[in-house]
């Protein structure tokens, strides 16, 4: 923003909010200095000035009073009290948390937001800098790029399209969302609405979004339902899977700590070079892909399903890794196997393990 | 599925990828710093930041009666000289009609800044919608941390900020973080912290599926991606580590006191757990779409498209173990292109573990 401007936008504010009545634009340019002398010229920067100043979260509003000068005329003013940040008075602990929350952005758009916050309380009288003595200092990242647009339409109620490839999928389709609310679990980022394609709520992991997010509707034009939980839809929606079931595995002596960790009944079996153990599971096909990780340290004894699993999982690892004509055929043949999954495909937005 | 059983870095002190003990770090934190922010340090940065910055400079004043010109221009940021043009510009505010006056009466002679007459702008703007939003997702995500002591502090500060923004603190329950925490480990730490104490960690290392041990003096409680770290002095390795809350297989506090060197220097999270190194093997692997996930879950030095939803990530690494581990996982989801001999080690790993069903 030029200078010249800047004089002029803080002439305007202070301007209008020192006047009770309206203000017709007429008499706005006669009492702020910087204004063209042309119509059209004044018209297009007076326009652009009030675009700035709704920017910046001035409350301008428009209306017309009969007894003021401009008669009938639509004229503007700043009601100071929509203006004011209310009266705010932190003591010492609070203020020294207040520290803490403005630190925790760790890029640009709400990173700025936040120092802005701190700026018009530190204004408003606060002292910000008390050592914090809170203990631990969280930092969050929104590195994905459709964050600032999905943030901006969740607080704007805008419906948005974009592009998205979910894990499974073999292209990138365009979805169409009447978005409710954005939310992070493990560092990664969902946004969670209204689906306009399927008519159902869906959720969307952002780093799976494929270029631009653009607005698909006017704002306000969103309502989230009253019952609506996004964290629910978000987190919870295999909550419903199959109930736990028990697992008996031979876990190499000394080896398989990961397993290990959340075993039960551990005891060593044979020659002393195994232990047998319990381990509880509820998702077949998570499960054994994660124990085939600990390769010939693990050995599943029951059930059979499970033990078959993981053989099959084992054949599965020898045979991609065989030559690369094979794993690419391999690879065809999985595309079409889509498992059916709520918005995020077979990601993991629950806990990785069980 | 998700990163929590993989890891990337090899033995102790050679970790030089990655600074977390025997993580690999997630894609994102990697990918450049580009638009970071710089909470509380630059405000008037911003396209209309310097009007903000001229709107709060009055009232910052006037709620403090004088103010002298350097404690200003360090709390907004700037140099003494843009200050001091901020202030004449203020001072220079002019209305010409209907009668021509000068509403704001400022000084700053003798190096301290005093407002006389402050019109209409003697309050700050309200809060906007982004900027409640950006305090309150940050404060509940606190709130979501078990055992913290200024819980109180901490919802009272909430119930004034929610008050103090009105209408604009709304969007920003449509946000929200949460944060991984498990069992007491957090609290005990932070005991810990507040003692003094050194510490025993029993700390699992999924590149190697080992559980170490290790004497760490702690320095600080960490909140990154969501996922909780102690930072501390590992004794062990002679050097400031991060060891993730969730990895911590048993704790106990020691009656030690803590000996943090003074030169312990804190790691600066912002520019990334994962630090690539040219002397990294690089591997090559081509996912299937069901694969996909690894592209985002991974820091990969490229992602290529390959059509039909197929992918091929480079992946850089000082120690393979992790890879094979990945491998293993996936199945018929991905394949190790290069180097050959890798993806030879995971045919035998996957041979060797076969065999033990056929004697079964």
């Amino acid at each position: 923003m030029s200078r010249r401007k800047t004089e002029r936008l803080l002439n305007l504010v202070v301007c209008l909010l020192a006047t009770r009545r309206y203000l017709t634009a007429e008499q706005i340019r006669r009492a702020v200095p910087g204004y063209p002398d042309g119509d059209e010229a004044f018209k297009r920067m007076f326009e652009r000035d009030k675009e700035e100043l709704r920017e910046l979260g001035v409350p301008l509003e428009v209306g017309s009073d009969a007894s003021g000068g401009g008669g009938e005329e639509i004229g503007y003013r700043i009601p100071p009290q929509a203006y004011e940040l209310p009266e705010i008075h932190l003591s010492p602990d609070e203020a020294a948390v207040l520290g803490l929350a403005a630190r925790v952005w760790q890029r640009a758009s709400m990173a700025d937001a936040a120092s802005g916050a701190l700026l018009k309380l530190r204004a408003a009288g606060v002292e910000t800098d008390v050592p914090t003595a809170v203990g631990v200092e969280p930092r969050v990242d929104t590195a994905d790029p459709a964050f600032a647009p999905l943030w901006e339409a969740v607080r704007d109620g805008r419906p948005v399209t974009f592009e998205y490839q979910g894990v499974g999928r073999t292209h990138g389709a365009r979805r169409h969302l009447e978005p409710w609310g954005v939310v992070s679990r493990r560092g990664r980022w969902y946004v969670v609405g209204h689906d306009r394609d399927r008519g159902e709520p869906r959720v969307f992991r952002l780093s799976r979004i494929a270029g631009q997010v653009r607005p698909d509707g006017p704002a306000g034009s969103v309502t989230v339902p009253q019952d609506a939980d996004v964290r629910a839809i978000a987190f919870d929606r295999d909550a419903q899977t199959a109930e736990p079931r028990p697992a008996t595995v031979r876990l190499r002596a000394g080896a398989a700590q990961g397993p290990r960790r959340w075993a039960r009944h551990v005891r060593p079996v044979g020659d002393g070079a195994w232990d047998e153990a319990e381990l509880t599971f509820r998702d077949l096909d998570r499960f054994a892909p994660y124990l085939a990780r600990f390769a010939a340290d693990v050995v599943v004894l029951d059930p059979p399903d499970l033990r078959d699993a993981v053989i099959g999982h084992l054949k599965a690892v020898l045979a991609a890794n065989e030559t690369a004509d094979a794993a690419a055929d391999a690879s065809v043949d999985a595309g079409t196997a889509v498992k059916a999954a709520v918005g995020v495909d077979g990601d993991a937005a629950r806990a990785g393990e069980r | 599925m998700s990163g929590i059983e993989t890891g990337a870095a090899p033995q102790d002190g050679a970790s030089r990828n990655s600074v977390v003990q025997g993580d690999v770090a997630r894609a994102d934190v990697a990918k450049g710093d580009a638009g970071k922010g710089d909470a509380g340090k630059r405000p008037g940065a911003t396209s209309t930041g310097r009007l903000a910055r001229l709107l709060a400079l009055v009232p910052y004043v006037v709620n403090r009666d004088a103010v002298a010109l350097d404690e200003a221009a360090a709390a907004f940021g700037v140099t003494e000289k843009q200050l001091i043009d901020d202030l004449n510009m203020l001072w220079c505010v002019e209305l010409r009609a209907p009668d021509p006056y000068c509403p704001i009466d400022l000084s700053y002679e003798g190096g301290e800044i005093t407002v006389t007459e402050a019109e209409s702008i003697a309050r700050p703007l309200r809060l906007k919608a982004d900027e409640a939003a950006a305090l309150l997702v940050a404060l509940r995500m606190l709130a979501g941390l078990p055992e913290l002591h200024d819980r109180d502090a901490l919802s009272r500060l909430i119930a004034k900020l929610e008050d103090a923004a009105g209408a604009a603190a709304q969007a920003a329950g449509k946000v929200a973080v949460e944060v991984e925490t498990r069992g007491d480990t957090l609290a005990r730490l932070r005991s810990a912290i507040d003692g003094r104490r050194r510490v025993h960690l029993t700390y699992y290392v999924p590149t190697r599926d080992e559980n170490t041990e290790r004497d760490v003096d702690p320095m600080r409680l960490l909140v990154v991606e969501g996922t909780t770290y102690l930072e501390g002095w590992c004794r062990r390795a002679e050097a400031v580590r991060l060891f993730r809350l969730d990895r911590v297989t048993d704790l106990a506090v020691l009656d030690v006191a803590a000996d943090v060197p003074d030169d312990a220097e804190p790691i600066d999270v912002d520019a990334g757990l994962f630090r690539p190194s040219p002397q990294d093997e690089v591997v090559t692997m081509e996912l299937t779409p069901r694969g996909r996930w690894v592209a985002d879950s991974y820091p990969c030095e490229s992602v290529t498209e390959l059509g039909e939803g197929r992918l091929r990530i480079v992946l850089r690494t000082p120690d393979t173990r992790w890879v094979r581990a990945l491998a293993m996982r996936l199945g018929d989801q991905g394949r190790i292109v290069s180097p050959p001999s890798l993806a030879g080690a995971v045919r035998g790993e996957a041979a060797r573990a076969l065999a033990l069903y056929d004697l079964a």
